[in-house]
């Protein structure tokens, strides 16, 4: 047998990020009330997502309880989560 | 419920349903403006903290928004109003726009409905509506339940003849 070939690993240089510039993240929760295909709707119609995409986020967030829907600035993410609550969409704001 | 007839979405409603639509959209117009209360749960739901672990940041945030996103809700509610009689029954023919105002409005009332029901997700809204009708078949949460039913499936109409025709 031989042995596997060993690639040498460089050493990534770790910085650390400043905390301002992490991403921030648009979270939909999952609720009782809404309809699947209203919830698969409005990520198609804000986002422009394609339709097998926005159903794959909303399945998230109807069998895990949540899904991450956007992500960039703070600023952006708070416009996001506004618009989900027009709405009715159950949306918070997170830096993960 | 809604079909699909050209560009626009089209319904027959009978009188009934025309005062039972007039009356949840006005009540939702009632919950945003006089009847305004932070702590109520329906209001908690329909303005959800965007950063639960953080009041201050969510209050500091609510300051720039709540107002734009309250007078959004009174105006989709008052696309409903706004094309329905005071009385009698109508077809109403919405334009892509105002098919969409509708189903956040109707979305808006099934949530207020909703949370005052105490829907849940593991919750099979007939049998819920036939242990009602066992205990009572006047009481008000029967009534409540048909409706929250009915909202529901007006609103899934639209959707599909929204989408379907476009």
């Amino acid at each position: 047998m031989t042995a596997p070939q060993t690639v040498p690993v460089e050493t990534p240089d770790i910085q650390e990020v400043p905390e301002r510039d992490r991403a921030w993240v648009t979270i939909v929760w999952n609720d009782p009330v809404n309809l699947m295909t209203y919830v698969t709707w409005v990520f198609q119609k804000l986002f422009g997502y394609s339709k097998d995409k926005a159903e794959k986020l909303m399945l998230d967030v109807h069998h895990k309880g949540k899904a991450t829907v956007t992500s960039g600035s703070r600023e952006r993410m708070e416009h996001d989560a506004s618009r989900l609550h027009q709405y009715g969409l159950w949306a918070t704001v997170d830096q993960p | 419920m809604f079909r699909r007839n050209g560009t626009r979405c089209t319904a027959q409603f009978s009188g009934d349903e025309v005062k039972v639509l007039r009356q949840v959209a006005g009540e939702v117009v009632a919950l945003l403006t006089e009847g305004f209360d932070r702590d109520d749960p329906v209001v908690e739901r329909l303005f959800p903290d965007v950063y639960p672990d953080d009041p201050a940041s969510t209050a500091e945030l609510r300051q720039y928004t709540e107002g734009e996103l309250k007078t959004g809700k009174i105006d989709q509610a008052g696309a409903i109003l706004a094309v329905l009689p005071s009385s009698g029954g109508t077809e109403v023919a919405l334009d892509e726009e105002a098919a969409e105002a509708w189903l956040r409005a109707l979305n808006d009332v099934r949530l207020a409905l909703g949370t005052r029901l105490g829907v849940r997700d593991d919750m099979d809204l007939e049998e819920e509506l036939d242990e009602a009708v066992l205990k009572d078949p006047t009481s008000a949460r029967v009534g409540q339940l048909s409706l929250y039913a009915y909202l529901g499936l007006l609103q899934e109409s639209l959707l599909e003849a929204l989408i379907n025709g476009g």
